[in-house]
């Protein structure tokens, strides 16, 4: 699992798709193509997408459910605790407020 | 040559007539029997009375549920209407019950949203710049 998380996450192109997907969950094919082109002038294939999303479905950081007859992706961020849990992140103060 | 009229299937044509005319606002142009049950069936924009049609057609092909199933599923719309605010337009026929598969989205100097047509077929609304 950790393994496919960390395979999902190597690409640019997925990572642009979760930036969308946190900015409006619950997005259909069509709308996850017409952002990637339109946005980021990512010219890829329906089918090409498709299996980016299948990647990142695999890892868990997007969920699918159908509505009527329509499918919509939703993100889940979940899996990505388990990042900090293998590395811990310390409680270092905020660089911004030591300063003093 | 120009476009002179472009169609969707529809799932029942009497519906479908209700829905393009008293929900999304074109009007009746042509409406001509053919057959026992099927009609000619065209609406235009009231804004461009004479321009291009679109056709009601009847989804009776075998073919055609599939085609449209296929499209629907990942959200892909069948044709693309022009208004002048897709914002307003999407308050609008929301307030009507119009479900939407993609809220409205800026992408640089257009604006999109897609609804569904509750005759089988998502479409398209864009304010296009002007």
């Amino acid at each position: 699992m950790a393994d496919n998380l960390f395979r999902a996450l190597a690409d640019a192109t997925r990572r642009t798709i979760l930036d969308e997907l946190a900015e409006r969950s619950g997005q259909t094919l069509f709308e996850i193509c017409a952002r990637l082109s339109t946005r980021h002038g990512l010219g890829i294939s329906r089918q090409a997408v498709s299996q980016h999303l299948a990647v990142l479905e695999a890892a868990g950081l997007v969920e699918t459910r159908r509505e009527g007859r329509c499918k919509f992706h939703d993100l889940n961020t979940a899996p990505l605790r388990r990042i900090t849990e293998r590395w811990p992140v310390p409680h270092a103060p905020n660089p911004e407020d030591s300063t003093s | 040559m120009k476009i002179h009229l472009t169609s969707v299937f529809v799932d029942d044509q009497a519906e479908a007539l209700r829905f393009y005319t008293e929900i999304l606002g074109f009007v009746k142009k042509h409406d001509v029997p053919l057959g026992e049950q099927d009609r000619w069936l065209t609406v235009v924009s009231p804004e461009e009375p004479g321009g291009t049609e679109l056709l009601l057609e009847p989804a009776r092909h075998p073919a055609a549920r599939t085609y449209r199933d296929a499209l629907v599923e990942d959200g892909i719309p069948l044709a693309q209407f022009a208004v002048d605010d897709v914002a307003v337009e999407y308050e609008r026929l929301s307030a009507l019950g119009v479900r939407f598969t993609q809220k409205p989205l800026e992408t640089g100097p257009v604006t999109t949203a897609v609804l569904d047509d509750t005759c089988g077929n998502l479409i398209q609304i864009a304010g296009l710049p002007q």
